[in-house]
C-alpha cells in the first residue's frame, strides 16, 4: 500500500506557506521558455493558472470543452467571494476565516490548506480590483461587503449576483492577453479524453476535437487539471448542461487516488423542479438568506391549502408561520450553514410542510426585508409619517438593487414575482466538496499531474461555506500551483520537449477510439439522457441528502445494472468524425455511472455524520449529524484497482493543532 | 401545446443547409425554449434521426452559450432574455416557431444552429484586458477609490455575456456594442485608463479584421441584448477612439 504523504510543511500553521515558498524549488526563467504545461478546463481555477503560469513564462496549452474559456461554469457563481480583509472593522482575520472554514467544513477539511486558503484570500481581491473587476462599492468609493453563511462577520467582496461572471471574465481577460502573446495556446471545444503516463508521470493527454472528431496527442512536462465538480452525476445540478467528471475520472484511472467522494453539497436555496422535462435547476443565490425568511406554515391543513392553490401565502398570518431555522438555529437564523439549512427544508417537507405542487418547497420571504429597507430609505430622504405604499416602494427600490437580477431570472422561470409574493425555493446538488486528492503542492498521486479548484478535494472538508468556492479557485489558480509546481518542474529542465510519438501516447490514443467505437456500436434502443436520468434518481434519492447503509447498497447494486444495461442498449446517432453532441454525452455518463457508484461506496464505509454526508444512523435526538473523530478523522483516498465498487481505501489521517474539534453547533 | 418547428438544418461549414420542419407535441408552458427542444432531439434520437446540433450550456442566462434566432429575434420574442431563459409560456397552440442561427461573416456555421464565434475571443485578445502579472503584490484593493457611480457603470458594461446577439440583430452585422461594453469597462476604471487608447486602437482594428460591419446607430444591438447592454458604450467607445486618435502619444 502505498503511504499517502500530504507533504505539509513544518513549523507553526502561519508560518508553513511563507516557509515552503522560501524553501521550494524554483525554476529560472530561461528554463520555463522551455518547460510545457497543460491545463484542463478554464473556470477559475484552470483560467488563473493558465494566465499565471504562462505570465511566468511557461508555455502553456489550455483547453476548454466550451466555444470560448469564457463560458466555464464558474460564470454563474452569484453570491461573492470571502477575504479576510476586515474593512468592515467587525473583528474579521486570517484566522477567523479558517476557522470558520475549517469549522463549516465539520472538520474533515486539512487545517495547513485551509490556512494557507485563508492567507493568500487578501490577495485575491487585490490582485482582480487591478485586472478591472467591477466589485461593489459603496459611495465613498471604498469596496462594499456582504455576510454569508455560518459565519458572523461581514467578509464577501461581490458584484451583484455575478460575482463568478466578473471574476472569470477577470480570469480571462488575463489569458487573453496571454493568449495574444503566444504564450498560452488555447483549444476551444476540445475534450480531454485521457491523461498519458510515460515512466509513471503525466507527460500529456489525448484530446477529442469536438468540432471534427479528430482524437488529437498533447505532450507536456505537467498536466493540471481544472476541469470542476461532479455534480452532474445526480442529473439535475445546479451545474451546468456540460459539467462533467471525466478528466478527473480519467486521471483516478490512471492512478490519481479520489478523495472523500461522497462529500456532496445539496444548496438549500435553488429554485423547485417544476416537471419531467427539467433538465437543470437554478440557485437562488445564499445572499439571498440575508434578507430572505424561510418558513413553511405552521398548520399542515394551511399548507395543503396553499399546495392547492385555495390560500395565497401572503394571506397568512404571522402567528400560523413557522420560521424553522430561527426557531432551530437562534444564534444563526437563515444564515446557518448549507448542509443544515437543507436538512432543515427536507424534514419540513418530509413532515408534510412544503408548499407547492409536489410539496418540496419552502417560501423564502422578502416582505419583512422590504419593510426594513422602507423605512431606513423613508428616513434618509427625509420623509415623515411615510405611507405603507411609500414604505414598500422605497423597500422595493433597496432589494431591487441588491438582487435585482436573481428576482428577475426567478420570474422568467417561474413566472411568479417574488417582489410580491415569496419563492418558493428547495434544495438542489450544487457542489462536490470532493475531487482528486492532492498533497499540500496540489499534486496529484500521479506525479506531474496536479488538481485544482473544485476538482480537487483540499480545502471544504464535509461541507463548503458560501463565497468559498471562488476564492478557492482563484487561491489555487492564481497563488498557489504558480509556485508549487516549480519544484516538481525543476527537474524538468533539461528533459526538452515531450514527444507524442512514443508507444505511451499511441496505446492512449487506441484506448480512447476503440471505447468510442464500442459506444457508437452499441446501437442500442435508449437516449443517453434516459440513463443518465435514471442514474440522477438513483443517486438523489439514496446518496442525496440523507443516506443509510440498507440504501447504499442497493444503489451501488442498481447502478452497476444500469452500467451494464448502458454498455448494451444506449443508442447513439452519428458518426465519430463530427459534431456529435449525444456522442460527447455518452462518453460522459459512462464515466458517472463509475463514480457514481464510488460515492455510494464512500458513503457506505463512511459510518457517521459530517457535514454534507448525512447517515440516518449518525444524527442525535434532535436530529443535527452526529461526527465519530475517533474513528473517522480521515480524508478517504480511493484507489482505483479496475472496478469502482472495489476500489481501495486509503486514510489520510487528519491532525488539528491550530482549532479545537469541537461538536459544530450553530444553535 | 402543439407547435410546428421550422429549423436550419446544416451539416457542415462548407454544405449547403436549408429549413426542416419538425411538429411537436404535449410542450408544457413552464419548459425553457431548449428543454423542448431537448424533447424533440430525443425523439429524433429514437427514431433514430440525427439531433439538432445547438450551443447551450449553463441554462441560467449567463455562460452566453446560447444562440438561437427565433422567429427573427436573437433569443426569440422576449426582451433581456437568452434563449435558455425563454419559456415556452412565451408561446401559443399551434404556432409555428422559426429556428436559425446567428448571422453574420464574422460568425461561419459550423452545424445546424452551431456558429463559430471565435472572433469575439480574438476581439478582446487584442486588448480588453488590464496588462497586470498576478504577483499578488498590487496595491490594496482599496488604495484607489473609485467613485460608485463610475463602479456601477463599468459593471453594467461588464455584464455582457458574449452571446453574439448584437451582431445577430445588426444589418450590418456589426460588434459594436460587444466592443464598447469591454471599452468602456475598463476606460471608466482608473486600473484600466492607462492603456485606454491602445486598447481601443487595437480593438477596433481586430474588430474591422474579423469582418464584423459598421455601425448605423439603428439600436436593434440595444433591443435584442440578453443583458440590456446601452448605447451609451458605443458613443464612449466612440470618444474613447476619437481622444485616441488625436492624441496619440498617450
Amino acid at each position: 500500500m502505498t503511504k499517502l504523504d500530504a507533504k505539509i510543511p513544518e513549523g507553526p500553521i502561519d508560518k508553513k506557506w511563507t516557509n515552503h515558498k522560501n524553501t521550494i524549488k524554483l525554476v529560472n526563467p530561461a528554463n520555463k521558455r522551455l518547460i510545457d504545461v497543460i491545463v484542463v478546463g478554464t473556470g477559475l481555477a484552470g483560467g488563473s493558472a493558465a494566465a499565471s503560469l504562462a505570465e511566468m513564462g511557461y508555455n502553456v496549452k489550455a483547453f476548454c470543452f466550451q466555444d470560448s474559456p469564457r463560458r466555464a461554469h464558474s460564470i454563474a457563481a452569484q453570491g461573492g467571494i470571502n477575504a479576510a480583509k476586515n474593512y468592515q472593522n467587525d473583528g474579521d482575520s486570517v484566522y477567523r476565516l479558517f476557522y470558520d472554514t475549517i469549522k463549516g467544513g465539520d472538520y474533515r477539511s486539512r487545517e495547513a490548506n485551509v490556512y494557507r486558503l485563508a492567507e493568500v484570500s487578501t490577495s485575491i481581491i487585490d490582485q482582480c480590483v487591478a485586472q478591472g473587476v467591477p466589485f461593489a462599492r459603496e459611495y465613498g468609493g471604498l469596496l462594499d461587503n456582504r455576510s454569508f453563511g455560518g459565519v458572523q462577520v461581514s467578509r464577501t467582496f461581490y458584484a451583484k449576483g455575478q460575482t463568478g461572471q466578473q471574476l472569470l471574465l477577470g480570469a480571462y481577460s488575463a489569458m487573453s492577453r496571454q493568449i495574444s502573446k503566444g504564450k498560452i495556446t488555447m483549444y476551444n471545444r476540445h475534450e480531454m479524453m485521457d491523461v498519458v503516463k510515460v515512466d509513471g508521470k503525466a507527460r500529456g493527454i489525448i484530446a477529442r476535437n469536438l468540432v471534427t472528431g479528430e482524437i488529437e496527442r498533447h505532450g507536456a512536462h505537467a498536466v493540471v487539471i481544472c476541469s470542476g465538480g461532479y455534480g452532474n452525476v445526480f442529473f439535475l445540478s445546479t451545474n451546468a448542461m456540460g459539467s462533467n467528471a471525466s478528466a478527473s475520472w480519467k486521471v483516478h484511472k490512471k492512478g490519481a487516488y479520489f478523495g472523500n467522494p461522497s462529500y456532496t453539497q445539496i444548496h438549500p436555496t435553488c429554485i423547485p423542479v417544476s416537471g419531467e422535462h427539467q433538465s437543470k435547476l437554478t440557485l437562488m443565490s445564499e445572499s439571498l438568506r440575508n434578507d430572505g425568511r424561510i418558513w413553511v406554515p405552521k398548520k399542515k391543513e394551511d399548507a395543503e391549502a396553499i399546495r392547492q392553490g385555495k390560500l395565497k401565502p401572503v394571506d397568512l398570518k404571522e402567528e400560523d408561520r413557522d420560521y424553522y431555522l430561527e426557531r432551530r438555529y437562534p444564534s444563526f437564523g437563515n444564515l446557518v450553514p448549507r448542509d443544515v439549512a437543507s436538512r432543515a427544508a427536507k424534514e419540513r417537507c418530509d413532515a408534510g410542510f412544503g408548499v407547492n405542487k409536489t410539496g418540496e418547497a419552502v417560501f423564502l420571504d422578502f416582505a419583512a426585508a422590504i419593510q426594513r429597507y422602507g423605512k431606513t430609505e423613508a428616513k434618509v430622504h427625509g420623509i415623515e409619517n411615510p405611507s405603507k405604499e411609500e414604505i414598500t416602494k422605497l423597500g422595493k427600490g433597496v432589494v431591487e438593487s441588491k438582487y435585482g437580477n436573481l428576482f428577475e431570472m426567478y420570474e422568467k422561470i417561474t413566472d411568479d414575482n417574488p417582489y410580491e409574493t415569496p419563492m418558493k425555493i428547495y434544495p438542489a446538488v450544487h457542489y462536490t466538496m470532493g475531487g482528486i486528492w492532492v498533497d499540500y503542492n496540489l499534486m496529484t498521486t500521479i506525479p506531474g499531474c496536479y488538481a485544482c479548484g473544485e476538482a480537487n478535494f483540499s480545502d471544504h472538508g464535509a461541507n463548503r461555506l458560501g463565497a468559498s468556492a471562488l476564492m478557492q479557485g482563484l487561491a489555487d489558480g492564481y497563488f498557489v500551483l504558480p509556485y508549487t509546481i516549480g519544484d516538481y518542474l525543476s527537474d524538468d529542465i533539461r528533459t526538452g520537449e515531450i514527444s507524442t510519438d512514443t508507444p505511451e501516447f499511441e496505446a492512449a490514443e487506441n484506448e480512447v477510439k476503440s471505447s468510442i467505437d464500442k459506444l457508437l456500436s452499441i446501437k442500442g434502443t435508449k437516449t443517453v439522457d434516459h440513463f443518465h436520468r435514471r442514474l440522477g434518481k438513483i443517486m438523489w434519492n439514496q446518496c442525496g441528502m440523507s443516506r443509510n447503509a440498507e440504501d447504499l447498497k442497493k444503489a451501488m447494486a442498481d447502478i452497476r445494472a444500469l452500467r451494464d444495461e448502458f454498455w448494451s442498449d444506449v443508442k447513439i446517432p452519428g458518426d465519430a468524425n463530427e459534431m456529435n453532441a449525444e456522442l460527447e454525452k455518452a462518453t460522459r455518463v459512462a464515466d458517472f455511472l463509475e463514480l457514481g457508484e464510488l460515492m455510494c461506496l464512500d458513503a457506505l464505509d463512511r459510518n457517521e455524520s459530517a457535514g454534507g454526508h448525512f447517515r440516518e444512523e449518525y444524527q442525535t435526538p434532535e436530529g443535527e449529524a452526529l461526527r465519530d473523530d475517533e474513528n473517522f478523522s480521515f480524508v478517504s483516498a480511493y484507489e482505483f484497482t479496475g472496478d469502482p465498487g472495489k476500489a481501495v481505501l486509503h486514510k489520510e489521517q487528519l491532525e488539528f493543532e491550530a482549532v479545537e474539534v469541537k461538536t459544530r453547533s450553530y444553535k | 401545446m402543439n407547435l410546428t418547428l421550422k429549423v436550419w438544418r446544416q451539416k457542415g461549414p462548407e454544405v449547403k443547409g436549408k429549413m426542416e420542419t419538425y411538429p411537436v407535441s404535449d410542450v408544457s408552458p413552464d419548459m425553457s425554449f431548449l428543454e423542448m427542444l431537448d424533447v424533440l432531439n430525443e425523439e429524433l434520437v429514437e427514431k433514430g434521426e440525427e439531433p439538432i446540433a445547438f450551443d447551450h450550456d449553463c441554462r441560467e442566462g449567463i455562460c452566453g452559450s446560447c444562440n438561437l434566432f427565433i422567429d427573427g429575434e436573437p433569443h426569440g420574442p422576449m426582451n433581456r432574455t437568452t434563449t435558455c431563459q425563454l419559456h415556452m409560456r412565451s408561446f401559443k397552440d399551434g404556432d409555428t416557431i422559426h429556428i436559425e442561427p446567428f448571422r453574420a461573416k464574422a460568425f461561419p456555421v459550423i452545424k445546424d444552429l452551431v456558429v463559430d464565434r471565435s472572433s469575439f475571443d480574438r476581439v478582446i485578445q487584442a486588448g480588453g484586458y488590464v496588462s497586470v502579472n498576478t504577483s499578488g503584490n498590487t496595491l490594496d484593493a482599496n488604495a484607489i477609490p473609485v467613485p460608485k457611480e463610475d463602479a456601477d457603470m463599468a459593471f453594467d458594461a461588464a455584464t455582457c455575456i458574449g452571446c453574439g446577439a448584437c451582431v445577430a440583430a445588426c444589418k450590418n452585422a456589426s460588434a459594436m456594442l460587444f466592443v464598447s461594453a469591454k471599452v468602456s469597462q475598463l476606460s471608466l476604471l482608473p486600473q484600466g485608463e492607462v492603456e485606454a487608447s491602445e486598447r481601443v486602437r487595437n480593438m477596433v482594428a481586430q474588430m474591422d479584421k474579423e469582418g464584423f460591419g459598421n455601425c448605423s446607430v439603428t439600436g436593434a444591438c440595444e433591443v435584442e441584448c440578453p443583458k440590456g447592454i446601452s448605447l451609451e458604450n458605443i458613443a464612449r467607445m466612440n470618444r474613447e477612439y476619437l481622444k485616441a486618435n488625436v492624441s496619440p502619444g498617450k
